[in-house]
C-alpha cells in the first residue's frame, strides 16, 4: 500500500513540476504581457495544486492535509483575481493593443 | 567577422532562437543608420562599402529608403565615415570588455563568499560564538520567567523589549517622514485643476467597483482580518506575534480599500482613528517600557502575574505589547498605501 501511495504522489509531483517548467518557459518565450501573464498564472494555480495534492497523498488524512487543502484554496481565490486586475491595467494603458491580439469590442467602463 | 550569413534564416541557430524567443520583432522598419553600419560585413577596414554589398544582408532587401540614406552618407565625407566606423567598433569592444569584466567580478565575489562559508563553524556545534551563557539562560529559564511557550516572542518582548520598542519607533518615524513627503494639500480646487489636464481620468486606472474583485474581497477581507487577529493574539503561544499579525491585518485593510474605495474604508478607518490608534499604541508601549525600566531586569521582576502557561491571557505583559505592536504595524502598512496612492486618507 505504501508503494502505491508513493507512486501516486510521484505522478502528482512530476505533473506539477512539468506545469511549472512549462510556465517558466512560457514567461520567457512570449513577448506580450498578457501572454506572459497567462503563462505565469499556471504556476500559481495548477502547478501549486498538483504539488500540494502530492503532499496530501504523502501525509494521508490528517489535520495537516486539511491545512494543505486550505493552502490550495486560497491561491485559487487570490491569483486569478490579481491576474484579472493586472490584465485590466494592461488593457487600460496599452495604446497598441491591436498589434498583439484581436479585439472585437473595447468595453467602456 | 562574417557572423551574418546570407542564408542565416535557414540555419538551425536562427530557427532555434526564433522558437525560444517567440515572435521576434520585425526589424525592417526600424533600422537606423548605425544599425545599418553594424550589420555591414567588416572583413577589412580598407574595404569600401558600396550599395552593391547590401543585398547580401537578408534584413535589408526591402529597405529602399535606408539604402538611399546609407549611400548619401557614404558620398558625404570619408573622414566622417571612418570616425563613425571607429565609434561603432569601439562600442562593440566596450560591450565585450564589459561582459568579460562582469563575469570576472562575479566569479571573484562568488569564490570569496564560498571560501568564507567553508571557514564558518559547523551549524549546531557547541563552540560557535553565539552559543554562550545568554542562549543557555533563554533556553533554561525562558519559559519560567516569561511564561510564553514561544521563546522567540518571550525574548523579543520580555528580555529585549526595549530593543523592540526602538523598532516600533522606527515604524512610527518612517510613517511620519512619508507623511511629510507625500501628504497632499487639502485645497480641493487646486487638485481639480490638475485632474482636468490629464488625458485619462484617474478613475479609469482604479479597480474600484470591479465585480470580480469585490466578490472575492467580500469573502477574503473578513477572513484575512480574523487570521491576522488570531496570529496577533496567539503570538506568545505559537509562531507569530505583533509584527506578522499586524502585517496581515494591514494587508486586509489595503485589500478592502482597493476593492471598495477610500470612502468605504474611511467609515471605520479614517484619519482620526488612524491618529488615535497609532499614537495611542506607541504611547502605551512607551508606558510599559517605562514600567519595565522601573522594575529593572527588563520586566522579569514585574508584579504582573504570568498566569497559566498555554492560556490566551497569560505571560504577563507580552500579550498587551503584542497587540500594541500589531496595531502599530497595521496602521503603518495601510498609511504607506494610502499616502503613496492618494496622499492622504
Amino acid at each position: 500500500m505504501e508503494w502505491l501511495r508513493f507512486v501516486i504522489a510521484a505522478i502528482f509531483l512530476a505533473g506539477g513540476l512539468t506545469v511549472a517548467a512549462i510556465s517558466v518557459f512560457g514567461i520567457f518565450k512570449f513577448k506580450f504581457s498578457l501572454n506572459r501573464m497567462h503563462a505565469a498564472a499556471m504556476t500559481d494555480t495548477l502547478a501549486l495544486c498538483l504539488v500540494l495534492l502530492a503532499m496530501v497523498v504523502l501525509c494521508g488524512i490528517s489535520f495537516a492535509a486539511w491545512k494543505l487543502f486550505l493552502i490550495i484554496g486560497f491561491p485559487w481565490f487570490a491569483s486569478p483575481v490579481s491576474s484579472h486586475l493586472l490584465a485590466l491595467l494592461e488593457v487600460t494603458v496599452n495604446d497598441r493593443l491591436e498589434d498583439h491580439c484581436d479585439i472585437s469590442e473595447v468595453e467602456e467602463r | 567577422m562574417s557572423r551574418i550569413r546570407s542564408d542565416y534564416e535557414k540555419t538551425f541557430g536562427y530557427r532555434f532562437r526564433h522558437f525560444v524567443e517567440g515572435d521576434l520583432p520585425e526589424k525592417n522598419e526600424e533600422l537606423t543608420i548605425e544599425e545599418l553600419y553594424a550589420r555591414c560585413p567588416k572583413e577589412e577596414e580598407e574595404h569600401v562599402l558600396t550599395t552593391a554589398d547590401l543585398p547580401k544582408d537578408p534584413f535589408l532587401h526591402h529597405d529602399e529608403e535606408g539604402q538611399a540614406d546609407f549611400a548619401a552618407i557614404k558620398e558625404q565625407d570619408p573622414a566622417e565615415d571612418a570616425r563613425r566606423f571607429a565609434e561603432i567598433t569601439g562600442i562593440r569592444w566596450f560591450k565585450k570588455v564589459y561582459q568579460f569584466s562582469a563575469m570576472i567580478l562575479c566569479i571573484c565575489i562568488i569564490t570569496m563568499l564560498i571560501i568564507t562559508v567553508t571557514h564558518m563553524p559547523i551549524h549546531g556545534s557547541s563552540d560557535t560564538p553565539t552559543s554562550n551563557e545568554v542562549m543557555d539562560r533563554y533556553l533554561e529559564k525562558g519559559l519560567k520567567e516569561t511564561g510564553s511557550p514561544n521563546l522567540v516572542t518571550g525574548m523579543i518582548l520580555q528580555y529585549r523589549a526595549f530593543d523592540t520598542f526602538g523598532e516600533t519607533n522606527v515604524l512610527f518615524i518612517s510613517t511620519c517622514v512619508v507623511m511629510l513627503l507625500l501628504m497632499a494639500p487639502k485645497k480641493e480646487g487646486h487638485k481639480e485643476e490638475k485632474e482636468d489636464k490629464k488625458k485619462i481620468p484617474e478613475e479609469k486606472f482604479e479597480p474600484e467597483g470591479d465585480i470580480i474583485l469585490g466578490t472575492v474581497a467580500r469573502i477574503a477581507v473578513p477572513m484575512i482580518l480574523l487570521f491576522g487577529l488570531y496570529i496577533l493574539l496567539n503570538g506568545h503561544l505559537s509562531p507569530g506575534g505583533g509584527f506578522s499579525g499586524g502585517a496581515i491585518m494591514g494587508a486586509g485593510l489595503i485589500l478592502h480599500c482597493v476593492a471598495f474605495g477610500f470612502s468605504k474604508t474611511a467609515r471605520f478607518f479614517n484619519e482620526h482613528v488612524y491618529e488615535v490608534v497609532k499614537v495611542g499604541s506607541l504611547c502605551l508601549y512607551a508606558m510599559i517600557i517605562t514600567y519595565y525600566l522601573f522594575t529593572g531586569a527588563n520586566g522579569i521582576a514585574s508584579v504582573v502575574p504570568l498566569g497559566t502557561v498555554g492560556n490566551i491571557i497569560s505571560s504577563g505583559l507580552i500579550l498587551p505589547i503584542n497587540i500594541l505592536v500589531g496595531l502599530e504595524v497595521a496602521c503603518t502598512m495601510y498609511a504607506f498605501y494610502a499616502f503613496f496612492r492618494k496622499g492622504g486618507f
